[in-house]
Order: C-alpha cells, then sequence, then structure tokens
C-alpha cells in the first residue's frame, strides 16, 4: 500500500492552489511536505481528506481513491487528518477529545485498547482526561490533536503544521514523537510544515512545494544536502 | 406568603414548558446555526396531531410520546428537505446566511395556514389528564394543581433524560463535537450530516412536548392563530438568548428566570406590564452580558 497523488490539481474559486502536483509516499515511511506560506500545503492535505474538492488528478491510498468521499468515510479507510491549528475540540474535555475519534469504530474493546496506547504514548494526556482541551498547554493541545486522530487507528495520517505556535523545545519533541509513532506503529505521515528544517530531519522523503506546483522532491537527506534547497528553504 | 409561595409555583411552571421551547431553539441553532421560527408551528402541528391521538387512544400520556415521535419525524425532514438544501444554496449574495431562517418563517405561516386547511379555524380541546383544581394548604388553596405538578415532573424528567443523552452518550458526544466544531468532528469520523438531523429530530420532540404540555396546562383550546403558542415561540426564544443560545443549561436557566420574572410581575405589579418587562429583560442581558447567562463570549462569533 503506498500514497500515489498523480497531477494533482486544485482550484479555490478563481484561485489555482495545487497545479498537477504528483509524489509517491511509501507505506511505513514518512514524507515531509515544505513551501512557504500559501504554497498549497494545507489544500494538499485537506484534498487528501475530503475536505476540499479536487479540480482534476489522482490520490489513491492503495485500493482507496482519496478524491471522491466525505472526510468521515475516509477515516473508516484508515486516513486520518490532524488539521492544521491544534485539531480539538476546545468545549470538550481531554478523554471526550479521544474518544471522538473512536466513535465510529464498533468494536469498544478495541477503541479502550487504543486509548491505553495513546495514554502510554502522551502521559500527560493520561494526567489530565478530565480536563477542559482548552486549559491544555499549545503542545499537550497537539499531543492531543494527534492522539485523537490516533485514536480512529489509522495507516495513513496527515499532519498539518504541528509545530504551529510551539516554542521550540516542544517543537522538538513533537517531531521526536511523530517520528516514534512512524517506526513504532508502522504508520505512513503526510507531514506539512513550515519548519523545513525540522521536517526534513526527520523525514524519509520529501516534497517542495512552491506556488501550488512541485519545486523538488526527493529523500529528506538529498534535500538537505541540496545547496538550492538550503538558500530557499533553510535559510543557510 | 402565599402570594409569594404562587409566585414560584406560577414562574417554575410556566418556565418549566418556555424550556422545552428554548431547549429545541439551542439543539436547532447549534446544529444548523438557524434560529427556527417555525418551532412554534412544528409545535402546533404536534399538538393537533397530539390532539388527535388523545381522540384515538383515549389516553393523553400514551397521546404525548407519540405526538413526541411524530413531531421529531417532520422537525428531521424538514431539516433535510428544506433546511439543508437552503444552507447549500445560500452561501454568496447579500443574504448568505439568513436565508433558511427567513424561510422557517415561511414555513412557520405555512403549517398555520395548513392547520386551518386540514382542522379548520375554530378552537379544538384537548381535556386535560388530570385535576386543574389546586391543592389546598388549609384554608389556602395553592396555584399547583395535580396537573401542574405532572407537567413539571414530566418536563423535569425530559431535561434529566437529554442531560444524560448529551454528556453520557456516544450521540451525545457526536452531538456536542458537531456543534462545536463540525469540521474536527467530520474528521474524526462523525458522520455531521445525520447529527444535523438528529438535533433537528430531539428538537421537534421537544417543541412537541412544548405544545401539548402547554396546551393541557392551560385551557385547554388550540387554534391556528394560537396566542398562546406565539408567546411560546417569543418566551422560548427569550429564555434561549438569555441562556446564552449556545448551552442546554442555560437555556432551562433562562427560561426558569423568565419564568419567574414574569410570574413576579404578573402577581405584585401588573399583568399588562409582562411583555414589556419580558422583552426588557432581554435587552438588558443583552447589553450587559451579551453571552448570556452561560456561554463564551467565542460562541457567539458565528
Amino acid at each position: 500500500m503506498s500514497l500515489v497523488v498523480q497531477n494533482l490539481t486544485v482550484d479555490h474559486g478563481a484561485i489555482r492552489a495545487i497545479n498537477g502536483v504528483s509524489f509517491t509516499v511509501e507505506t511505513g515511511k514518512l514524507s515531509a511536505v515544505i513551501g512557504a506560506n500559501g504554497a498549497g500545503k494545507s489544500t494538499l492535505l485537506r484534498t487528501l481528506s475530503g475536505l476540499n474538492k479536487a479540480t482534476e488528478g489522482s490520490a489513491q491510498w492503495g485500493e482507496h481513491n482519496l478524491l471522491s468521499g466525505k472526510p468521515e468515510s475516509h477515516v473508516r479507510s484508515g486516513v486520518s487528518h490532524v488539521s492544521e491549528g491544534k485539531s480539538v475540540v476546545a468545549e470538550l474535555t481531554v478523554e471526550e477529545n479521544l474518544d471522538l475519534g473512536a466513535l465510529w469504530r464498533r468494536n469498544k474493546k478495541e477503541a479502550t485498547e487504543t486509548k491505553q496506547q495513546v495514554i502510554e504514548l502522551f502521559p500527560r494526556l493520561g494526567e489530565r482526561l478530565g480536563q477542559r482541551a482548552d486549559t491544555l498547554s499549545g503542545g499537550e493541545r497537539q499531543m492531543l490533536a494527534i492522539g485523537r486522530a490516533l485514536m480512529s487507528k489509522p495507516n495513513l495520517l496527515l499532519l498539518d503544521e504541528p509545530s504551529l505556535g510551539l516554542a521550540p523545545l516542544v517543537i522538538e519533541q513533537i517531531f521526536q514523537t511523530i517520528r516514534g509513532i512512524v517506526d513504532s506503529m508502522n504508520l505512513t505521515v503526510v507531514l506539512v510544515e513550515q519548519n523545513a528544517m525540522g521536517a526534513l530531519k526527520i523525514a524519509d522523503t520529501a516534497v517542495v512545494l512552491n506556488l501550488g506546483h512541485v519545486a523538488t522532491s526527493g529523500s529528506a537527506a538529498d534535500l538537505i544536502a541540496d545547496p538550492a534547497v538550503r538558500a530557499a528553504y533553510l535559510g543557510y | 406568603m402565599v402570594q409569594f409561595i404562587n409566585m414560584l409555583l406560577i414562574g417554575i411552571g410556566a418556565g418549566s414548558i418556555y424550556a422545552l421551547m428554548a431547549i429545541a431553539m439551542v439543539l436547532v441553532w447549534r446544529s444548523t446555526r438557524v434560529i427556527n421560527f417555525a418551532q412554534a408551528g412544528m409545535a402546533l402541528l404536534s399538538t393537533y396531531i397530539g390532539f388527535e391521538l388523545v381522540q384515538k387512544t383515549g389516553n393523553f400520556w400514551i397521546a404525548l410520546p407519540l405526538a413526541m415521535i411524530l413531531g421529531a419525524l417532520f422537525s428531521a425532514l424538514v431539516e433535510i428537505l428544506l433546511i439543508r438544501t437552503l444552507i447549500k444554496h445560500s452561501t454568496s449574495g447579500p443574504v448568505a446566511g439568513i436565508v433558511p431562517i427567513i424561510a422557517t418563517l415561511g414555513l412557520l405561516g405555512f403549517i398555520r395556514a395548513m392547520i386551518g386547511f386540514i382542522w379548520g379555524n375554530q378552537d379544538i380541546q384537548i381535556q386535560p389528564p388530570l385535576s386543574k383544581v389546586g391543592f389546598k394548604f388549609g384554608e389556602e388553596t395553592i396555584s399547583l394543581s395535580p396537573m401542574n405538578l405532572l407537567v413539571l415532573l414530566s418536563v423535569l424528567a425530559m431535561v434529566l433524560v437529554l442531560g444524560f443523552i448529551f454528556q453520557k452518550t456516544s450521540l451525545g458526544l457526536s452531538l456536542r463535537a458537531s456543534a462545536y466544531s463540525p469540521e474536527i468532528a467530520q474528521l474524526a469520523g462523525i458522520r455531521v450530516g445525520a447529527i444535523r438531523t438528529i438535533g433537528w429530530a430531539i428538537a421537534g420532540a421537544a417543541g412537541a412536548a412544548a405544545g401539548l404540555l402547554q396546551t393541557v396546562n392551560g385551557t385547554g383550546a388550540v387554534s391556528p392563530d394560537s396566542l398562546e403558542f406565539s408567546l411560546l415561540l417569543t418566551f422560548g426564544f427569550i429564555a434561549a438568548v438569555i441562556g446564552g443560545l449556545e448551552s442546554l443549561p442555560g437555556a432551562v436557566l433562562g427560561a426558569v428566570v423568565l419564568g419567574l420574572v414574569l410570574a413576579a410581575v404578573q402577581i405584585y405589579i401588573s399583568g399588562t406590564l409582562v411583555f414589556i418587562v419580558a422583552f426588557a429583560l432581554l435587552l438588558l442581558v443583552l447589553l450587559v452580558r451579551p453571552q448570556g447567562f452561560i456561554g463564551t463570549k467565542a460562541g457567539r462569533r458565528a
């Protein structure tokens, strides 16, 4: 199973946000999508999870066509999306936010086991199960958002700027956790990031988007070494 | 002293019925961001259906839940056939967003006209299932009859059941998450469209209960242009708004406060001031605490 995106084009009204984007992510790999503000990174993820409609192209996750159907049916096929800006429901408690991700799952026993795993992964959440999500710190909220996505037992995880608005130390921690999840759960992850260096360091492969086009792509290590990428996106 | 107790009894009794109506308005607002002015019409229709069911079954307490179920189905149909389409079509232009709300005004008129067409414009009469003579304490008769008491207990039971559903069940969690953050709910796998319809259905059931209980609690008479139902809509709406419009406990609190204030005005000052005070209270709350008794400032943004 792999994620294959081909010639994907997405319009926001008259504006073409994504223009003929193609890339592939192999199972169990972490792929970073980097690029400046307005490069179309979030639109790309929102299209893959069914929130936005594509104009042209195709996106397959194994047998599953990501361009048809609503987000709620994608979740049932193993695709979880953590949208930009700490995707938690502020008015609900930490535990309710976690439970939310597993409501659709029939097997409640398995869902409870998943919750245990998530709490082991993020012990801070375990200590705060009864608290409202809006009492959490930024880093904890991001952990909760990822935890909620994991509750749906995904095999493809779409992460939109998990580092947004977090302190450098917390960012480091979140990135390490993401890498850990990929390795321990055999997850495939598409990580959209403004923090290009941090994302490239933990990624296997990467796609650089520029104004809706793929500027370059390849292994993360190669891109870090590429002088053009360094100059344009890594700042040195 | 008796007068004071009567004020409390009348206020809480009236407030409990406003509470059902306010709950209906809040549920519809939370699920689709629509103020449903047709709520009174839908409650009226359910009351007429309840009237038919009382005739058929001969028992009000069988007719009430049946009418609530039919009220829920009707409300769900309104959401699916009318509101969903209008919301989809009113995303741009000068009236974007308010088209569904205006449509509910049209629906209110439509339902009332249909009721007149089917049942005629004369009053129908629903026989109260219990005595409406107030309990006696020594020489004094207080403003609480067996009928009033049972209405109060019915509302209390419904509010408790709703509270349980919302706080303790998966359906309740889906309803809350979809109300607060539809996109995240969707990304978590919740079928938000279906949950919206369920929100409308529960509102329809609450409205049906409000209509029938108000009718048997009052004169028992109903007509298509019933003043009581216009007041039910007005007071239910005021209660919902002063309660914060987002919150079910807020709706109940708003309704009880409104009921008590109006009862106090009626008993201690004059019945003619009731409307002025009701709207003055609405304006006062909006000026002093626009987010309502229970409600966050952010909640009102939508």
